[in-house]
């Protein structure tokens, strides 16, 4: 195959494919596509945007794992009072890794780095990023992060132990003093432009690589909300970048921007660090709803319901998420409760829009199970009860009794795995065959959902009510008097089971990778665009184009009888046999 | 459950100030008694409360608010905020439980059952501007009961009252947080205790013993970092940030003992950093606050102590004399 690059003309309706409509499938490597190197060395120069997704994916997942594994030392801790397992140092150190690589180095960039990465240029009809170099320094930004914050485990003092959210004065010099701080700041300063610059890539290609006939409101809603997700990185990321900055000069070059003693605010660190915070988490958040977006149509086997809707609701979240951060900070008694209550409570609003669109896509159609399917209704589940202590959580009074109690620790778990683990596992049961042509085993995905699923609410509604007797956050150990005992042990079985469910996920893909199962282009009859190349895609996704109609126009193309039932205001759609005439 | 809707109810909140001298009774902590009993002074507020909300209230051997695991607070504001808490869950479960069951209903009603295309509509914008305007309609009313909760619990005498405007004393307590424990101050009786962790099982921490039915001011300052000062059974928690002076009344109802904790990660013996705070009669409160005095454990002043505290001029000297004094009391 020497067409590595295709004119761009040539990627259009007009040239839509072979005799019968249907473009020539080609089932090639990938590295037969290249002209360049191959292995470790492909790995290590390559700018596709499928490789480096490939990397950002399977880093993280690294990540995740570890990072899950220092949940199971938490979780063991606190099955027993006065445990004494690890050390209150080695505990905080716990915790706070626990936290930094779930938030900065697995749920970001396990969704914009690497799912989006892979299917965003897919979605959009593009050859590739708008800005492949730049793609590959965030992932080797990325990478070098990530290391550098787990080194400080191996430096004297260890990691760092203030928590991910590392609130000054608790994280200056004199009471943080080990190098394991300045690694995780210097962690946070190269994941932070890893991020930066994916944030860019992501804009631009959404807003300038589109295939011809895909307008806005074409764009699937997984890309759409990856690129509001874009613009929110945009925000946030440069303001946590100069939190971080003044933070280390604060620590080595004598300024006392967060200290008392020379005239500094410390709770300056709040407001600076949850103005990155909350957009941080509509960042983890709204890429896993446009996960599920596109999930749930294809095994519905209808059209997404309120597609407009949709895109206003994730705009109306994003817009509201810059106006947010002080709720984190109610407790403080320095900020203007009422005003930050109602912004926050208003964000319910888009959520619930966004939870009945899908049930409305549900509505009518014929469900299918498959593990995509399954992972989703479970996320729909988590996140209902996630979403629904945090309208609790929005209320100042409400929040003076939880605050820093384990029913927020349970709140947030649930919002937090409801997306990035069920919904980033369905995406990642949902592309997997796109990415490597073959199927992961549905039994074992099934097993994978179901221990994820009864240990997710084993483990974190106990939480909830031992944060309401009175368990704060982040303590090592506890009193038997306090009576939390039973409900932790309960919660540690639960956090058990939810481990033991990724054991089914790396058999799969052990299974996967030994027994192959061919997937074919299409194996969920998918509607979006990236359903309409091979599996895996050619070196540059697409050697043709289907008209785009519609947001699904792999669906338009295959199921030709039921088009006109869809978007009446739209063009007209050439019929299939004039499609393929040209060729 | 057995539920039972009530789409309009009216409840009472409890005024924050007590009455001057009253023997102010501990409220019932369960039962209607709770929800109408108010203060012979005392501010009433009533809510015409459920006309947003239409929240099916537990009735039926439970309460007017069942707890929902949490404390029916110790003091008046705690039970303010126990109340908010309470009808929120309630809407909560109500909503979410609809949600959860629409979800439950279509997955089990439209499971796959042949190979029939299904109708492919994608849109009905009457409902979407429904499910639109009914979320909007429900946070606004939960809005409304945050605002009028916010105000109970967050009012404050002003600083430096000895008597509130109904003529009852004020006992002001400085609560100093440092790594790793407390110390309570008492200004006006040349009173102060302290305690740091022990690192052990055997450790309670100091602690606060205060008036039943009387107000305290509670001042509270951080010498180091921020520490968090959370007693459950108050349903309420303010962190103690160095450079800031927080202020915030306690009107406790009930005589006890109640546990409390550093709920902000303060660094390696957070777990330990405990406290108490005992209620008592103010006859018993005066008693032991002679007998503090005489035990030596006095007001310490240009922190000389172990946990060297702050010197204490005045309620919001800031922890740092460097720092601009800044005083919160909440929110304004």
């Amino acid at each position: 195959m020497t067409t590595t690059i295709e004119p761009p003309d040539l990627i259009s309706p007009e040239q839509p494919g072979g005799p019968d409509g249907r473009p020539p499938v080609e089932h090639h490597d990938e590295h037969e596509h290249h002209e360049g190197p191959t292995g470790i060395l492909n790995w290590l120069t390559s700018t596709d945007h499928k490789v480096i997704g490939k990397s950002y994916m399977i880093t993280s997942l690294v990540l995740f794992f570890i990072a899950g594994v220092m949940a199971l030392v938490i979780r063991a801790q606190l099955a027993n009072p006065n445990s004494s397992l690890v050390s209150f140092q080695t505990y905080n150190e716990l915790f706070t890794m626990h936290g930094s690589l779930m938030l900065y180095l697995f749920a970001g960039p396990f969704a914009f780095g690497g799912l989006a990465n892979y299917i965003v240029p897919l979605q959009v009809g593009a050859p590739d990023m708008a800005f492949p170099r730049l793609n590959a320094l965030s992932y080797w930004l990325y990478l070098s992060g990530s290391l550098v914050m787990m080194s400080g485990f191996l430096v004297a003092g260890g990691a760092a132990s203030y928590g991910w959210t590392a609130y000054a004065p608790l994280s200056n010099s004199i009471n943080s003093p080990g190098a394991g701080a300045d690694l995780w700041l210097m962690s946070l300063g190269l994941t932070g432009f890893s991020a930066i610059f994916t944030g860019v890539n992501l804009c631009a290609t959404i807003f300038y690589l589109r295939a011809p006939g895909m307008t806005m409101f074409r764009v699937p809603i997984f890309s759409w909300n990856m690129l509001v997700t874009g613009i929110l990185i945009l925000i946030a990321f440069p303001v946590l970048f100069g939190a971080v900055v003044m933070l280390f000069c604060d620590r080595h070059f004598g300024t006392h921007i967060f200290t008392v003693q020379g005239g500094g605010v410390p709770v300056l660190w709040q407001h600076l660090f949850w103005f990155f915070g909350h957009p941080e988490v509509y960042i983890l958040a709204l890429p896993y709803f446009g996960i599920v977006t596109d999930i749930i149509p294809v095994f519905s086997r209808k059209p997404l319901f309120g597609y407009k809707g949709m895109v206003f609701a994730t705009m109306a979240i994003a817009a509201l998420s810059t106006g947010v951060w002080a709720h984190h900070m109610f407790t403080t008694g320095v900020v203007l409760l009422p005003f930050f209550s109602l912004l926050s409570y208003l964000i319910a609003v888009p959520t619930g829009i966004k939870f009945f669109n899908w049930i409305g896509t549900m509505w009518g159609g014929q469900l299918s199970f498959q593990t995509p399917m399954l992972f989703s209704v479970g996320f729909l589940f988590a996140f209902l009860m996630g979403g629904v202590t945090g309208v609790l959580l929005a209320s100042p009074p409400v929040d003076f009794m939880t605050h820093s109690t384990y029913f927020v620790v349970a709140h947030f778990h649930q919002v937090l795995i409801g997306t990035t683990v069920f919904a980033g596992f369905a995406g990642f049961y949902f592309w997997y065959p796109k990415m490597y042509g073959r199927m992961l085993n549905e039994k074992l995905g099934k097993l994978h959902f179901w221990f994820l699923f009864i240990g997710f609410w084993v483990t974190f509604m106990p939480q909830y009510l031992v944060g309401l007797y009175g368990m704060p956050r982040r303590i090592a150990s506890y009193s038997p008097d306090a009576g939390w005992t039973t409900l932790n042990v309960i919660s540690t079985i639960g956090a058990f089971v939810l481990g033991a469910s990724f054991l089914f996920f790396l058999v799969n893909l052990w299974v996967s990778w030994r027994t192959p199962v061919g997937a074919g282009d299409n194996p969920w009859d998918g509607q979006a665009l990236e359903w309409f190349t091979a599996s895996p895609p050619p070196h540059h996704n697409y050697t043709h184009l289907p008209p785009i109609r519609s947001e699904r126009p792999t669906w338009d193309y295959n199921h030709p009888e039921h088009r006109k039932h869809h978007h009446p205001g739209a063009q007209p759609l050439p019929d299939k046999e004039t499609v393929g005439a040209e060729s | 459950m057995p539920t039972s809707v009530i789409a309009v109810k009216a409840f009472t909140t409890r005024s924050q100030r007590s009455a001057p001298g009253s023997d102010q009774q501990p409220t019932p902590a369960h039962g209607r008694t709770s929800r109408v009993e108010a203060t012979a002074r005392g501010r009433r507020v009533r809510w015409a409360a459920g006309l947003a909300l239409a929240a099916p209230l537990l009735l039926g051997g439970c309460s007017f608010f069942p707890t929902y695991g949490a404390s029916r607070g110790a003091t008046t504001q705690g039970q303010d905020t126990f109340k908010l808490y309470s009808g929120m869950m309630t809407t909560g479960i109500v909503v979410g439980g609809l949600v959860f069951l629409l979800i439950l209903y279509t997955v089990i009603r439209y499971r796959r059952r042949s190979d029939e295309m299904p109708s492919q509509f994608h849109e009905n914008i009457p409902i979407e501007v429904l499910y639109t305007a009914i979320p909007v309609l429900i946070v606004a009313g939960l809005f409304v009961f945050t605002v009028l909760t916010e105000n109970n619990v967050d009012a404050t005498q002003p600083v430096n009252a000895t008597v509130t405007s109904t003529g009852s004393p004020v006992v002001d307590i400085r609560v100093t947080a440092f790594q790793w424990g407390w110390r309570f101050d008492y200004p006006g009786l040349n009173v102060g205790v302290a305690g740091e962790t022990t690192n052990g099982p055997n450790n309670h921490g100091p602690q606060m013993v205060l008036p039943v039915g009387q107000t305290v001011q509670i001042t509270l300052v951080s010498n180091d970092v921020i520490h968090g000062f959370y007693v459950r059974d108050f349903d309420f928690q303010r962190m103690a940030l160095p450079g800031v002076t927080n202020i915030f009344d306690l009107n406790v109802v009930r005589a006890g003992t109640y546990p409390g904790q550093c709920s902000e990660i303060c660094g390696l013996y957070h777990s330990e950093m405990l406290f108490s705070v005992r209620s008592v009669s103010p006859a018993a409160f005066r008693l032991w606050a002679r007998a503090q005095v005489a035990a030596g454990h006095t007001l310490q002043l240009g922190g000389s102590s172990a946990s060297n505290n702050p010197p204490l001029e005045t309620h919001v000297t800031p922890s740092n004399a460097l720092a601009p004094p800044s005083t919160a009391k909440g929110t304004a």
